[in-house]
Formats: structure tokens, sequence, C-alpha cells
């Protein structure tokens, strides 16, 4: 089970506060504890990297990652056919 | 065998933290897996970039590697692209946008009918004038030897597209038949929305004595009474005689003097008259 410390451990630099916002935001859609999929980990490396690599700040981010999430919408229907 | 994180880098062994850093971020941005969908060599050179700039951003590791304590194999990280699989799966629906609205279900319907559609296919259709005035069925064929019959709506302009559905291209649904239909000019009659205008040649006795004249119009030949004493120029109004439909429109017919040839008699007539009104009493010219 990832539980936010085994989430963190992952993360060295990343506080808590920063995660727990997303959850709150709806970035990360955790299970209620809170309690993450591997998914859901790989999306906190995301974000991590598009405000680390990027630049993307907090007003930008929630578009950014709207258009992800429509990109790969998209690209999971053309697949499915 | 790990490449030397400088070189990967492209910073000299000298390079400050800083530039360190943005030369990570020039990488990374440029391979990032996200950015660049189905582009394997980028998630190497993903991988590649943030494993040196995890080696050189620690001090520590970064010297030790400097006296050649440690080799360029850092600590194992999470392959790049992660995200990207994850996402595309059938489980990456967990962060589908779809919650919020039709538009979104719109845009992949209209994305799909278009991949199946066949394609619309443009046609040309030459009408005559009292076909577009009275609605007609004309047929048309097809370069392939279909044969479509083309119902003309009264009141058909030059230029409009006409679109049968389903007789375009084949495919799992067909697309349409676009025919532009283009309406000739007839010698005696002219459109104007519904009404349609010609004028109606009549002679000196007819303007001044009135009197049953024979008009034709789009839908036959029709009897019409002038009044006494009418000038050239005026119209007569035959309502409904002009495009057919629910809302017919006009016939306007407008007054034409001929005098015709020379006619001794009548000239014999008008010699001794005198006028009675002056046609050009009240033309001005103006300042």
């Amino acid at each position: 089970m990832i539980t936010l410390e085994v989430l963190l451990r992952g993360f060295p630099a990343l506080p808590a506060a920063d995660v727990q916002g997303w959850i709150r935001a709806g970035h990360i859609r955790a299970e209620p504890g809170p309690v993450f999929t591997e998914f859901d980990v790989e999306r906190v490396r995301l974000i991590v990297e598009l405000r680390d690599i990027f630049e993307v700040n907090d007003v930008a981010l929630p578009l950014v990652l709207s258009l992800l999430d429509q990109m790969y919408e998209l690209r999971r229907r053309l697949t499915a056919g | 065998m790990v490449d030397d994180p400088y070189k990967v880098l492209g910073v000299p062994r000298d390079a400050s933290e800083a530039a360190i850093k943005a030369a990570w971020r020039k990488l990374a941005r440029r391979h990032h897996p996200d950015v660049n969908p189905g582009k394997p060599e980028a998630e190497q050179q993903f991988t590649a970039a943030s494993a040196a700039h995890d080696l050189l951003s620690d001090p520590d590791r970064r010297g030790r590697y400097d006296r050649g304590e440690i080799d360029a194999q850092g600590q194992p990280r999470a392959p790049a692209g992660n995200y990207r699989r994850h996402a595309e799966a059938a489980g990456g629906a967990r962060y589908s946008p779809g919650m919020d609205g039709g538009v979104f279900e719109d845009l992949f319907a209209d994305i799909f009918e278009s991949q199946r559609r066949g394609r619309d296919e443009a046609y040309r259709l030459d009408v005559t004038f009292t076909a577009a005035v009275l609605g007609t069925t004309e047929r048309l064929t097809l370069p392939d030897g279909r044969v479509l019959n083309v119902t003309i709506p009264p009141g058909l302009v030059s230029g409009q597209v006409l679109r049968l559905r389903g007789q375009g291209g084949s495919g799992e649904t067909p697309g349409d038949a676009m025919i532009e239909v283009r309406v000739a000019e007839h010698p005696l009659w002219r459109r104007d929305g519904r009404d349609v205008l010609m004028d109606l040649p009549m002679t000196l006795r007819e303007a001044v004595l009135g009197g049953p004249v024979e008009v034709p119009t789009p839908a036959g030949r029709l009897r019409v009474s002038l009044p006494a004493a009418s000038d050239s120029g005026r119209q007569i109004r035959l309502r409904g005689k002009g495009v057919a439909g629910a809302t017919p429109g006009d016939l306007i017919i407008t007054l034409r003097i001929v005098i015709g040839p020379p006619d001794e008699a009548l000239q014999a007539f008008l010699r001794d008259r005198v006028d009675t009104s002056d046609p050009r009493a009240g033309l001005e010219v103006g300042p």
C-alpha cells in the first residue's frame, strides 16, 4: 500500500504539503487515507517535473494538466479504436 | 556503460551548479516523454540527462565522481515515460478529463465520425429559370453512372448548394452529394426574392383605353385587364403568380408603351390635338 510517507521516500525534496495541496486541487486523485496507486505516484513525478523542469507555476498547472489529460484521453480512445 | 555526466549535459568539468541545472533543464524540456509521445529515444535522453543531473547536483557525489571514487552509475532511478505508459493504458481513465462536459464527448464523436464517413462529393446542376420558380425534380447522372433525383425547391437561387445525404463517397457512413445549382437567365423574367419581375409592352390604344391582355407567366399564360390611362412604368402586381410555395411570391408587371411603326391616321389625329395636361409640370432643376 502506498501511503503519503511511502510516496515521499521517492521524492526526498518534496514537502508533504505540496502533495496534499494537489490532492485538494484534484490534480492527484488519491484514495482516502491518502492511499496512492503507482499511477498516482507517476503523476506526482509528472507534476514535480512540470514544476522543476518546465517552471510551470501553480496558476498554469491546472491548464497544463488538463491539456495533457485531454491528449492522453484522445490517444487512449484512438488506440482503442 | 554510462556516459560521462559532463558530456551528457554538455558542460565543462568546472561548470557551476547553476550552469549544470540550466543545461539539464534545457535537455529535459526537449526530451520530456510527455512532450515526445511515441519517441523512445527521447525517453533515453531524458533519463540520461536526469541521471547526470542527479549526480552532478549533489556536491558530495560530484566530488567523489571527480576524484574517481565512483563511476557515473548513479542510483537506480525510475525510467522516464512511466507516466505516459500509465496514462495511455486502459487505467489512464483515472485522470480522464471527460467528467464535466459534452464538449469533449462531441469532439471525439466528430473525430470518429469523420474517420468512418465517406467523402462529400461536389456536383453542379443547371436548371431553367422556370424550374427554379416553380420547383421540380431533376435527374443528375453521376460520373459512376448512378442517377440522382434532385428535388429543386421553388425559390432556389443560383449558386445554392443542395445536400443529398448519403449520396457521396462510400464509407461506413456514406458522405453527402453537394450539388451546386445554377439557375439560367430568362429573356422575359427576373427574380427579386420570391417575386418575379417582367416588362409588358402595350399599344398606345391599350394604354389609353385599358382592356384585357395576355401575359406570359412562369405558370402559363394569363388574361389580365389593364386599367384605362396606364402610363409607361405603371406596375401591376399579380398576387401569388411569382415563386411557388406555401408563401408564394408575386408577379410584378411593369407596363411599357410601344408606339410601333409610323401610323399616318394616328399622326393626323394627334396633329390637331391639344394636350390637356403637361407631364413635365413640376420638373425643376434644383440648385
